[in-house]
């Protein structure tokens, strides 16, 4: 059967994608992040995001029966 | 107070890369639903940490999310008795002693059980009410859904509430049970994703848990409780009014810690469905014990925020504000909501909105998935379409039969949210109905498992007294302050209660009493109606012992068992 790492990687993946380029492009926009004290937060959030992900994807049985091949 | 949020193009993209997800899971599993067994039961493949994360992600229902943020403010760190002594005792007994009867016996469901172990109507009391408690319940869901995008969002509630009621029929009418626990795991992450930069940034805002601390003194004192009572749990629970739940020590214990908690986490079919899918019998058993670790770190992202806001709500330069209900009071359950508003920009807003929209998607199809297991096995083929002893056609027909009640579940669904804009209170009045049958199902069950000399007679007039007393206590009793007999005192006032949640416990600790002490008094004046045989696999003194040797130590449900054990009593400590 499916092995559900598999979706999750790619989903985090690409939404942590997403949040992290949005961050890139947001960079500098102080008055966006005055709410969240601050902080990139979409960068370092995009980041933890993406990481989770392919970490995920890492796992997952269709890349590791691949790296076995 | 306007709760109104501005999302933007990109806060759009992330809740729509979700949504081709959900239902690219159903889709790509639907190749595997090949007989009944594969849809209803998710052919008893799931790997065990799955299913765990699935078995606390059905509980994680965003109405009880924002339920929890929202008692956070209003009883502090209190509320984390139901995430610790009111969950982790009741899942370690579940794994430790029961799962191995549930998953052994070859029922398919919880009713089913109740037939093999005593008769067949005590099967059917349980199976009717359960059927119909569920399809309310994902009606209820999808009511709040709804309205919750209309006021947040300003989305068009007709429109909210069909489209998510065909998102959950999509992806569970595709991959059945497999589809429901695999888009649980995917939404336990994204909820712990999503809500997770908004719990830090509150924290960092009220200078950490001590700042926390500090700030909550004056406040509490006002209130007229000690000033550390937002941050304890059990310091000041000697008497029932030096805490704001009203509730003292014993009563935690018996009516959170036990009857309430066991019916709950030990006889839910909706949650026991998400360990009988497990691959194996170990596995089963290791579930509940998987789902217990991120179970009880769950309110450090839901609870604590929860109590930050009542520091940001007294202070004004926070601007922070809840919304009103008609009488002037502030909507506590909005909490959450609130803050998310308060510290999320554009982006992360999307990941955590997608988070709370996933969580009652999640809460509809766990329902759903139950709801068609039920009806399909306990209803349907035991009243209506008995199996003909031709296995391929039988179970080509059920695959069928199951697929049409996720149909039918929803659509009912879809009328019990209706009734549930229109007639609110009647809806609030059945789910408190429906919520008593768990007491009692637990006193029956439990006797069942370990009382080999307990008999179906008994357990049927057991269970069905249990709940009736539980109507008669609700009806004679009324928290203090009530307006509408939706909260009791129907029948005319006897007693009232400080606060809801205590007649509520007490509600279920007199139908738990009257349910196990008319079964054991009625088997004890009545024949065995079982011999010990009959009884091997359904009962603890009748059963083979279970051998784990074959399995390595660290992967023994005792071992995990204990390292659940050992983690809730260092927390228990340290929040003392």
């Amino acid at each position: 059967m499916l092995d559900i790492r598999f979706p999750i990687g790619l989903m985090f993946s690409i939404v942590g994608l997403i949040i992290t380029i949005y961050g890139l492009a947001t960079m500098g926009q102080d008055a966006m992040y005055v709410k969240s004290l601050n902080v990139n937060v979409n960068l370092l959030s995009g980041i933890g995001t993406l990481a989770f992900g392919l970490l995920m994807l890492l796992f997952s049985d269709p890349v590791r029966k691949r790296k076995k091949k | 107070m306007d709760t109104r949020f501005a999302l933007h193009g990109i806060d759009y993209l992330i809740m729509a890369v979700y949504f081709v997800f959900v239902l690219g899971i159903g889709w790509a599993l639907r190749k595997y639903m090949k007989n009944a067994s594969a849809f209803l039961e998710a052919g008893r493949s799931i790997p065990a940490w799955v299913a765990g994360l699935a078995f606390i992600s059905t509980n994680l229902g965003a109405l009880e999310v924002m339920g929890m943020t929202g008692s956070g403010l209003k009883y502090g760190m209190l509320t984390t008795h139901f995430y610790w002594i009111g969950a982790i005792p009741a899942m370690v007994f579940l794994a430790l002693f029961m799962m191995r009867f549930y998953y052994g016996s070859k029922a398919r469901s919880v009713p089913e059980y109740l037939k093999l172990r005593f008769n067949e109507k005590t099967r059917a009391l349980n199976a009717f009410l359960f059927a119909l408690m569920t399809v309310l319940a994902s009606g209820i869901s999808m009511y709040a859904l709804a309205i919750l995008l209309e006021n947040v969002l300003g989305w068009n509630f007709n429109v909210s509430l069909l489209a998510s009621a065909a998102i959950v029929l999509a992806y569970t009418y595709l991959g059945g049970l497999s589809s429901a626990i695999y888009n649980e795991v995917l939404q336990f992450f994204i909820i712990i994703i999503g809500l997770l930069p908004m719990a830090i940034l509150v924290m960092a805002d009220v200078g950490g848990y001590d700042g926390m601390q500090a700030s909550l003194a004056p406040i509490v004192e006002g209130k007229g409780f000690a000033a550390d009572t937002w941050t304890t749990t059990w310091k000041y629970t000697a008497t029932a009014g030096a805490n704001p739940m009203g509730v003292e020590w014993y009563g935690i214990l018996a009516g959170l810690g036990f009857v309430l908690s066991f019916g709950y986490w030990c006889t839910n079919f909706l949650i026991v469905q998400r360990a009988m899918a497990a691959e194996s019998m170990t596995a089963a058993r290791k579930v509940p014990l998987i789902g217990a670790i991120p179970k009880m770190f769950i309110p450090f992202l839901i609870i604590i925020p929860g109590i930050a806001a009542l520091v940001l709500l007294n202070d004004p330069g926070k601007g922070f504000t809840l919304p009103l209900n008609d009488a002037g009071q502030p909507i506590y359950d909005y909490t959450i909501i609130m803050l998310l508003k308060q510290y999320l920009p554009a982006g992360v807003l999307g990941l955590g909105i997608t988070a709370l929209l996933a969580s009652f998607m999640s809460g509809m199809a766990g329902n759903v998935s139950a709801f068609n297991t039920v009806w399909t096995y306990d209803i349907y083929q035991s009243y209506i379409r008995p199996a003909t002893g031709n296995k391929e056609s039988d179970d080509r027909h059920y695959l069928k039969v199951g697929r049409m009640a996720t149909i039918v579940g929803v659509l009912v669904s879809i009328a019990a949210a209706y009734i549930a804009s229109k007639f609110g209170n009647i809806m609030d009045f059945l789910q408190t109905v429906f919520s008593m049958i768990n007491a009692p199902l637990f006193a029956v069950i439990f006797l069942g498992m370990f009382w080999k000399r307990s008999t179906g007679n008994a357990a049927f007039i057991g269970l069905l007294m249990g709940f009736l007393i539980a109507l008669l206590h609700h009806g004679l009793t009324m928290p203090a302050g009530a307006t509408t007999l939706v909260k009791g005192g129907w029948l005319g006032v006897v007693h009232t209660y400080p606060v809801e949640m205590a007649q509520n416990f007490w509600t279920a600790i007199f139908a738990f009493t009257t349910a196990a002490l008319l079964t054991v008094i009625i088997s004890l004046v009545s024949k065995r109606e079982k011999s010990d045989e009959e009884l091997n696999g359904l009962v603890y003194s009748m059963t083979p012992k279970l051998d784990d040797s074959g399995v390595v130590w660290y992967q023994r449900p005792w071992f995990l068992a204990l390292i659940v054990g050992i983690i809730m009593i260092v927390l228990s400590i340290l929040f003392w």
